[in-house]
């Protein structure tokens, strides 16, 4: 059904107005996501469609509820991509659902975050207010940087109605090496070719097999290959997908799933858990029923934060608990774009 | 010159002195500046039509220092300005006659260097190329190059979120920093970020960075570092139009090519580039672009081969090659040395930073060339390309009476034309003080009332950096501008020139 943004508009006047929590959602392939929360649906799947594409502009601007997959579709046609390669969870994934989340896919060291690409922002924020920040060009410094904000915050600063972003151009050549090792040896191996001049756009350790994704022109990725060695992966392509949207085998455990994200050398640590390092040693995904204030220390305690990600009990926190004056600006900050506290309450954190 | 802050609240002598104490109380007393030939040399930044002498200006050299005369300031409700090197072009940190300037020249050490997780942890004083001087041993750098890397700190970068002409490929400030140690205005200091990729929470490293020194004091920065290329070469291509010169950008971008840096200029940036440091452009051109492309030689000798053949295809007059690294730093010789260029050959020059469309280009030059009659004023035009920044040059005199205001006049018509064709005021220099009145073209009262929250969030009494970066409702409302919204003006079918 189209729902145009007066449609949202209303309906975020009328809660704001009775203080009437809601639960904002697009295809609800992220609902696993963040804290357990109970609010009135609203639903904005139905705000869809690609606004404007230029692709000599590098530039998408899409309704928030426009399908993931039908923006692919459409860069893909013009051999372009989103760089972060945002992870669907489902068929019905949404850009607006994308953002809120704020997760990226395996090529995040290389090519940069979801964040990063993120121009401008329409929203509504607490009290229906349509607000427009950023734009669709790549430099921009006209006031604060509200539209980055908006990613990761979970929906608790404004109700995403349009966003334009910076997409890039495919790669010409992608190949995929594998190589047998051990976790020190991959962890210094990864730290080792990032500090180099190599087309690196992904890099994984399942504890077994480093694998290592090339991507750039047919001639460099060549060299690259003869520079680095490894065993070629036959469909490097389908492991990249199924690693970024967790259907490895890994995934399927049903203990807790907590991500770390920690500086890319840090040791492997002896933790009881199956790790598996993406992200050239920046992201590890650990499963494990060791307590949380343990693997929280873990990643405080080398300078990171660790998050659970999937499963264990969602009444509790389940992001990284902030420092106490951040606690402070977070609060002032949620109250500043959402007075009442109606957008996704507790979604985030318990108190925003 | 337009007051930023008209009626600044008095101080009197005696609550001066009293002030002064107190700082000299935990400073050194020559980190306590307070005579007029001592504030002589603050009163300014780069955007030098702007002068003010602050009331105290004072050089911390430690965080708790720091923290100490944020929490007077915010006790005794006194503004306070920080300031790096100086060079910003936006006003950013023009003092407060009022208010304290909060100097952080002092701190310009390097406290860490880890290349193995690629970052550097350094000082806000710091220097942007000294970082990627201090890396160079580990063949690493700091990606972004603001055209005054030479002397322009880093702590100013994150305020601006400075770019430079590698923007296209490397991204500008926030896509370059990893973590951020901040004082508020009560004194308290914050770490945002982390030296993980990311934190939880907001992206308050976001927020922060471009915020103009308007949300908090920064007193460390931790950067990211990255290879330094293996090659990089650079294609000079003349056109005889501007048009194909600026079609021929879109086609290179259109093929699948992100060059590491792609700059146009027009034929009156280039032949005064061209008087002034002889790097044999093509003067009869009507402009030009010069293209880099770095990455490892493979690609580098491929990627050459391709841009060349899109130049071509596109129109390209005349086309060069750097063969070495001398031959490259020639061809950028001359783009580098625009903006002093133009100090030759007028006695004041004005540095416009609309980003726009690049689709929109003949059509912007265009209408800038009708504004540049209309008003008698030259104007030359240098240009990030592939990010589509626009630095208009209104060349003009100072010393001739009206000529100023004619030029600020223009400057703010130009800033109009950004908005009109969906791109904005600013791309990289900030608004300070001197685009303040062009918010009010960009965003309308509700989002500038959004922005007010997020300050006070921060900054409940406004009292860092007050009068910038944002105006005020009132402010606006007498300035009477047109609030354009999404490229459409009011009454959109009304001729306009």
């Amino acid at each position: 059904m189209t729902l145009e943004s007066k449609d949202i508009q209303a309906i975020v006047r009328a809660a704001s107005a009775k203080g009437t929590p809601l639960r904002i959602r697009g295809g609800d392939t992220k609902a696993f996501y963040g804290r357990q929360t109970n609010g009135q649906p609203l639903d904005v799947s139905g705000h869809a469609g690609i606004i404007s594409y230029e692709p000599t502009e590098l530039v998408i601007t899409a309704r928030a509820g426009t399908r993931l997959n039908d923006i692919e579709s459409a860069l893909a046609e013009s051999n372009q991509m989103l760089p972060f390669e945002p992870p669907h969870f489902g068929d019905g994934a949404t850009l607006g659902g994308a953002v809120a989340s704020g997760i990226s896919g395996p090529a995040r060291p290389y090519t940069g975050a979801l964040r990063d690409f993120i121009l401008g922002v329409v929203c509504l924020n607490g009290e229906g207010e349509h607000l427009s920040f950023g734009g669709q060009v790549m430099k921009n410094v006209a006031g604060y940087d509200v539209s980055r904000l908006m990613a990761g915050a979970m929906g608790t600063l404004g109700v995403m109605l349009e966003l334009s972003l910076k997409v890039l151009p495919k790669p010409a050549c992608q190949l995929t090496l594998a190589f047998s090792i051990d976790d020190a040896t991959a962890i210094a191996t990864m730290a080792t070719w990032a500090a180099q001049p190599l087309p690196l756009s992904a890099a994984c350790y399942d504890g077994e097999i480093l694998r290592v994704r090339l991507s750039g022109s047919e001639s460099g990725v060549n060299a690259a290959h003869q520079k680095i060695g490894g065993e070629e992966v036959a469909d490097g392509d389908s492991y990249w997908q199924a690693l970024r949207e967790h259907r490895l085998p890994y995934f399927s455990n049903k203990q807790p799933l907590w991500r770390l994200s920690v500086p890319a050398a840090t040791p492997a640590t002896s933790t009881d858990g199956q790790w598996m390092l993406d992200w050239g040693g920046a992201q590890r995904w650990c499963v494990s029923d060791i307590p949380a204030d343990m693997i929280r220390q873990q990643a405080s305690s080398v300078g990171g934060h660790a998050i659970l990600f999937r499963g264990g009990d969602r009444t509790t926190e389940v992001f990284h608990p902030l420092t106490p004056p951040l606690v402070t600006l977070h609060r002032r900050l949620k109250d500043a774009f959402d007075p009442k506290g109606i957008l996704n309450p507790g979604r985030l954190y318990r108190d925003l | 010159m337009t007051d930023p802050n008209p009626q600044p609240a008095k101080i009197g002598a005696a609550e001066k002195q009293s002030l002064i104490d107190s700082l000299q109380a935990f400073l050194p007393t020559a980190s306590v500046l307070h005579r007029e030939e001592e504030l002589r040399p603050y009163e300014c930044d780069a955007l030098s039509a702007y002068r003010q002498l602050p009331l105290i200006a004072v050089l911390p050299e430690t965080v708790k220092q720091v923290q100490r005369i944020l929490r007077l300031c915010s006790a005794r409700k006194v503004p306070v300005v920080a300031r790096g090197a100086g060079t910003g072009l936006s006003g950013g940190a023009l003092p407060l006659a009022n208010g304290v300037l909060l100097s952080l020249a002092k701190f310009n050490r390097i406290l860490d260097l880890d290349p193995v997780n690629r970052v550097a942890r350094v000082q806000p004083g710091v220097r942007n190329l000294a970082i990627s001087q201090a890396a160079a041993p580990h063949a690493l750098y700091y990606a972004p190059d603001p055209s005054s890397q030479i002397a322009c700190s880093i702590g100013g970068n994150v305020a601006e979120n400075s770019g430079g002409v590698h923007c296209l490929k490397y991204g500008l400030t926030v896509h370059n920093i990893l973590k951020l140690e901040i004082v508020t205005i009560d004194g308290e200091l914050v770490t945002i970020g982390a030296d993980a990729l990311d934190s939880p929470g907001y992206d308050l490293l976001a927020l922060m960075t471009g915020s103009e020194g308007m949300l908090g004091v920064i007193v460390e920065v931790t950067v990211k570092l990255l290879p330094q290329p293996e090659s990089a070469r650079v294609i000079l291509a003349a056109f005889d139009d501007i048009e194909k010169a600026g079609s021929a950008v879109a086609c290179i971008i259109g093929a699948g090519i992100i060059p590491a840096g792609l700059e146009m200029m027009d034929k009156a940036a280039i032949c005064a580039t061209e008087d002034f440091v002889h790097a044999n452009y093509p003067t009869d051109a009507e402009a030009m672009l010069l293209c880099e492309v770095d990455g490892t030689s493979a690609e580098v000798t491929e990627q050459i081969a391709r841009v060349e053949d899109v130049l071509n295809s596109c129109g390209a007059t005349e086309i060069r090659r750097s063969n070495n690294e001398q031959e490259r730093a020639v061809f950028w010789s001359g783009r580098k040395a625009a903006f002093p260029a133009m100090g030759r050959i007028s006695p004041d020059y004005y540095c416009m930073d609309g980003t726009i469309p690049r689709r929109r280009l003949g059509e912007v030059l265009a209408r800038i060339e009708q504004l540049s009659q209309e008003y008698g004023l030259r104007i030359a035009n240098v240009f990030h390309a592939g990010d589509g920044n626009l630095h208009p040059l209104i060349l003009y005199d100072a010393n001739k009476p009206g000529e100023l205001e004619r030029t600020e006049e223009l400057g703010g018509k130009i800033c109009q034309l950004c908005v009109e064709v969906g791109g904005t005021i600013t791309g990289e220099h900030g608004v300070g003080v001197e685009k303040i009145d062009q918010m009010c073209i960009q965003f309308d009262k509700s989002e500038l009332t959004q922005f007010h929250a997020v300050k006070h969030a921060f900054d409940p009494d406004g009292l860092l950096n007050p009068g910038k970066a944002v105006p005020t409702l009132h402010r606006c409302a007498e300035f009477g501008a047109m609030h354009v919204h999404g490229g459409k003006l009011p009454h959109a079918d009304l001729p306009r020139f």
